[in-house]
Formats: structure tokens, sequence, C-alpha cells
């Protein structure tokens, strides 16, 4: 008994926090996207030649998945289909990491950032994946040019 | 990421990569991702 009262209490515990996380979080990239909107983001192979020094910029973000999620992506594992509630998560992440990223680029007064790419690592699980849906890392990277 | 470029405006997407990422044991995820542009 004690253990569902434990499991239920974790579970409001991650409702409540992700969901105000959440919140907040969309609201802040939402004015950060815009103050940065002026830079050129693609990813293309080829840079301009705008006879600037090229640079790497990077941005990174590190996720965990809260109680409630996991609990919710175990029952749909069972029968398949999406699981939105991981895409939300994971979206809110490569958004910040590309913010990040960005900011890196603002501060070393580049216009454009060119060939971004996004690289996905699990982090917090197991080698054999036993500890499922710990964490993840999203990385952003590219070259900044002026 | 079609809907995504239409909403932006371009009538092309560059460049596109699909990545895929195993979340957790059982589940992955599909990312594509490119660069809109204008054509003509």
């Amino acid at each position: 008994m004690s253990t569902v009262l434990f499991t239920g209490f974790l579970l409001l515990i991650g409702v409540f926090f992700g969901n105000r996380a959440q919140k907040k979080h969309i609201e802040n990239m939402h004015h950060r996207e815009k103050a940065l909107s002026h830079i050129i983001v693609t990813n293309l192979k080829t840079l301009p030649s705008t006879g600037s020094e090229p640079i790497l910029v990077t941005g990174s973000v590190v996720i965990a998945f809260d109680y409630f999620r996991r609990f919710i992506a175990r029952i749909i594992m069972l029968i398949g289909g999406r699981i939105t509630l991981y895409e939300d998560m994971l979206d809110r992440a490569r958004r910040e990491a590309l913010l990040r990223l960005l900011e890196e680029a603002e501060a070393a007064g580049a216009r454009q950032v060119h060939n971004v790419r996004f690289e996905f690592s699990r982090v917090g699980s197991s080698a054999r994946g036993a500890n499922v849906g710990g964490g993840a890392e999203l990385l952003a990277y590219g070259t900044a040019v002026l | 990421m079609i809907q995504d470029a239409q909403s932006k405006g371009a009538n092309a997407v560059v460049n596109v990569r699909f990545s895929t990422s195993a979340i957790t044991q059982g589940a992955s995820e599909l990312y594509v991702y490119g660069t809109g542009v204008v054509l003509g």
C-alpha cells in the first residue's frame, strides 16, 4: 500500500514540476529565439566567401526524463506508438541546444552559422540499457562566420 | 519538417538529414532536419 502511495506521490510531483518547468521554458526560449533571429542558420557544408575566420560554435543540453514521463512511456511501449511526452522533451532540449549555439555565435560577433548538426547521446543509463529512460544529451554544433 | 519549411515560406529543403537516437530500450526517436530555401 505504501509503495502505491509513494508511486502516486512521485507521479504527481513529476506532473506538477514537469508542466510548470515546460511552460516557463517554452516562453523563455520564444524570447531568446526572437532576439537571435537575425543570425542565419543552415546545415549547408559550403561556407560563403566572407573572408572571415570560421569558428566552431557548440551548444549542449543534458536532460532527465521525469518520473511521470517514464511511467507513461513504459505503458505506451507495451502497445507501441508515438511517445509525445518524450517528443516534447526532446524538442525543447534541441531548441535549447541550438539557442546556446546561437548565443555563442552572437558573442563571437557572427552573423551566420553553417553546417549545423545535432548529436544525441544517452546519459545515465547502464551499458546494457537496463536503467531505462535516464536522460539524454543533445549537442548542436556548427561553423560560425561573420 | 516540410510543414515547418512551408510555414517559413521556403519552397525547397536541401541537405536533408535523418538521424535516429535510441532513447531507451524499445523506443527510438527519428529526427529529420534540413535547410529551407526559396528557389526560382
